[in-house]
């Protein structure tokens, strides 16, 4: 099972790193906003957000997927908007993989980043207040550093989350060699023809390696910000 | 400094209604838990916002509501020390101290991270976190944080709370050098009537949100219709004496218009005007001569009241020297010696009464003090 891969199967291994990263990477900010306006306001329709936002860990992912194929295909509302205005096709690109990505790991960034930012202290805030700092300086330097080891817990599951979707991303990308083809859907593939069964077992023993290598990553760096963030 | 305060906010079942005008370089917030002191150092701060009303220090509006006028916490240029120092526990000491200075424009910084680090007995853990730093370590740090944002107001909300006796006894003079040598507005909160006779020049007395009284603290400590907030036990006098050559090692002879006392622990130099704060309980009276007793502090004062206490207690007021003294004594003692107003006696106060918290230096041109050269 250690033989090299395929130019096929390199492909799906390639695409799965790069749909994960770019879902990690772009949700993060939208995260870190939404982490921060339900963990820290209070304003009509917060219960509808926080509902809104976890809505893709309880719907089935093919639901969700079928849903973006229904508003961000080139024939729904969204889609039809970004093709016309910016040239942006999703549908059927890794670009739509990614966003499948993005969207099913959105929940667990938010909840990750929130838990830390509740367990902040909104007394080093108010100090940093009375040092002259605004709301915007406060945030940048005293709430953003201390939910450092939210955000990178959360950036590790939506990172594994990423590379492990399927439901969505079939649904609404399909399963297109060298195109949308990720890993998993990849893996389904192979099982699903004669004499398939080594190239899915060496995709398997690939895809635990990098989800592996990702938690062990994660693990070092948030006990080196941890020591950080606690002051020793 | 003079702080206004006139405002009134609910929350929950609590209410505050705090009306009242304190002048002095160091006021004392002094009451109970519970008495609303943190909820108005807040409301001074920006921190927590009145429902109605107007709190203005000198010229300056911080907050009237009847004007839409609210500055915010950043703005108001007042440093805050809190209870539980709220260092940035990411960020080293140094850039802890640092963190305000940035934010406070160039014409209006005073001081240094070197002076203020040298100042505080900090400059050997600039480099350190404050995850690894002693109780009165943080507090310091957090005094240098503040101080070096430039606040022309610095609040105290109970810096002491949070240290044992012996490191409340360590920061206290530290406390007081801001005090004098950097000549500070403060705020004070404190349920402490050691600390507030030890730092502060005016007090706000505050009980169940509302402001009972204020004004100098040594006419406060002195009425005895404030027993019921200030404390039976604590009743004391704050006197002002000036430390005169001659003390032998370890004990300072301190000079004061009713008689010389002796004071250990006070290392000052001559010259020096100290705070002296004495406890009623502290003071026994003679009447005449006493005789041979070991008690060497001996204050020649005149009776002016006599005030029943928790019985068989009783208060007596003297004038010792132009300022108020009292002493705890019982009815029968008060009978023996035939006490009643206009009587002379002497006022006899053990040396050991003056504990480290119950004495400390007094910046020199205070009004109390130069009564003092006349």
């Amino acid at each position: 099972m250690f033989d090299a891969l395929t130019p096929e199967e390199w492909e799906a291994v390639h695409l799965s790193l790069r749909v994960a990263t770019a879902a990690t990477v772009g949700s993060m900010p939208v995260a870190i906003f939404v982490a921060w306006l339900l963990a820290r306001t209070r304003f009509p329709g917060r219960a509808l957000l926080d509902g809104f936002v976890h809505l893709p860990l309880v719907v089935p992912p093919v639901v969700t997927g079928y849903l973006l194929l229904l508003s961000f295909g080139r024939n729904g509302p969204v889609g039809a908007f970004l093709e016309n205005t910016f040239g942006i096709v999703l549908a059927f690109r890794w670009t739509g993989a990614a966003l499948a990505a993005a969207i099913m790991g959105f929940p667990l960034m938010v909840r990750a980043i929130r838990l830390s930012i509740d367990a902040i202290d909104p007394g080093l805030e108010a100090a940093a207040s009375t040092l002259g700092a605004n709301r915007v300086f406060v945030f940048l330097t005293v709430t953003l550093p201390l939910m450092l080891p939210g955000i990178l817990a959360g950036a590790v599951l939506a990172f594994a989350r990423g590379l492990g979707e399927f439901g969505a991303t079939i649904t609404f990308v399909g399963n297109i060699p060298g195109v949308t083809q990720t890993i998993p859907t990849a893996i389904y593939s192979y099982t699903q023809v004669p004499g398939g069964e080594a190239a899915a077992l060496r995709l398997t023993a690939i895809s635990v390696v990098i989800a592996f290598a990702a938690l062990l990553a994660s693990e070092a760096l948030s006990r080196r910000i941890g020591r950080r963030v606690l002051g020793k | 400094m003079t702080i206004r305060v006139d405002v009134i906010r609910q929350a929950g079942a609590f209410t505050l209604a705090a009306q009242f005008a304190s002048e002095g370089r160091v006021t004392a917030f002094f009451g109970r838990s519970g008495a609303g002191k943190t909820t108005l150092v807040n409301l001074v701060a920006g921190l927590l916002h009145p429902d109605r009303g107007r709190i203005t220090v000198d010229d300056e509006t911080l907050v009237d509501t009847g004007r839409g006028i609210d500055l915010p916490a950043h703005r108001r240029r007042i440093g805050y020390v809190f209870q539980d120092s709220r260092l940035f526990p990411h960020l080293s000491v140094r850039s802890n101290l640092l963190y305000g200075r940035r934010m406070t424009p160039r014409v209006e910084r005073w001081g240094s991270l070197e002076a203020t680090a040298d100042l505080l007995g900090i400059a050997h853990l600039l480099s350190r976190r404050p995850g690894a730093l002693s109780g009165g370590e943080r507090q310091r740090v957090a005094l240098g944080r503040a101080l070096l944002a430039s606040p022309r107001l610095l609040l105290l909300d109970e810096p002491l709370a949070a240290l044992d006796e012996a490191r409340k006894a360590d920061l206290l003079p530290y406390i007081e050098r801001l005090r004098d040598e950097m000549r500070l507005p403060m705020v004070y909160v404190s349920h402490s009537i050691e600390e507030v006779a030890r730092i502060a020049d005016t007090m706000v007395v505050l009980a169940d949100g509302r402001a009972v009284a204020s004004g100098p603290v040594a006419e406060i400590l002195a009425r005895s219709d404030l027993r019921p907030f200030t404390g039976q036990a604590e009743a004391s006098a704050v006197i002002v004496a000036r430390i005169v050559a001659g003390g032998e090692p370890g004990v300072a002879l301190v000079d004061h218009p009713a008689g010389r006392l002796s004071v250990p622990g006070l290392d000052l130099p001559a010259g020096r005007a100290v705070r002296l704060r004495i406890r009623a309980r502290d003071v026994a009276l003679a009447v005449g001569e006493p005789g041979l007793i070991s008690i060497r502090n001996r204050l020649a004062a005149t009776v002016t009241g006599l005030a029943a206490a928790d019985p068989p207690m009783v208060e007596v007021r003297l004038d010792a020297g132009g300022d108020v003294v009292m002493a705890s004594v019982t009815e029968g003692a008060v009978q023996a010696l035939g006490l009643r107003p206009g009587l002379p006696v002497t006022a006899l106060i053990k040396s050991a009464a003056f504990d480290r918290m119950s004495l400390g230096p007094l910046e020199t041109d205070n009004p109390q003090a130069s009564r003092l050269d006349t």
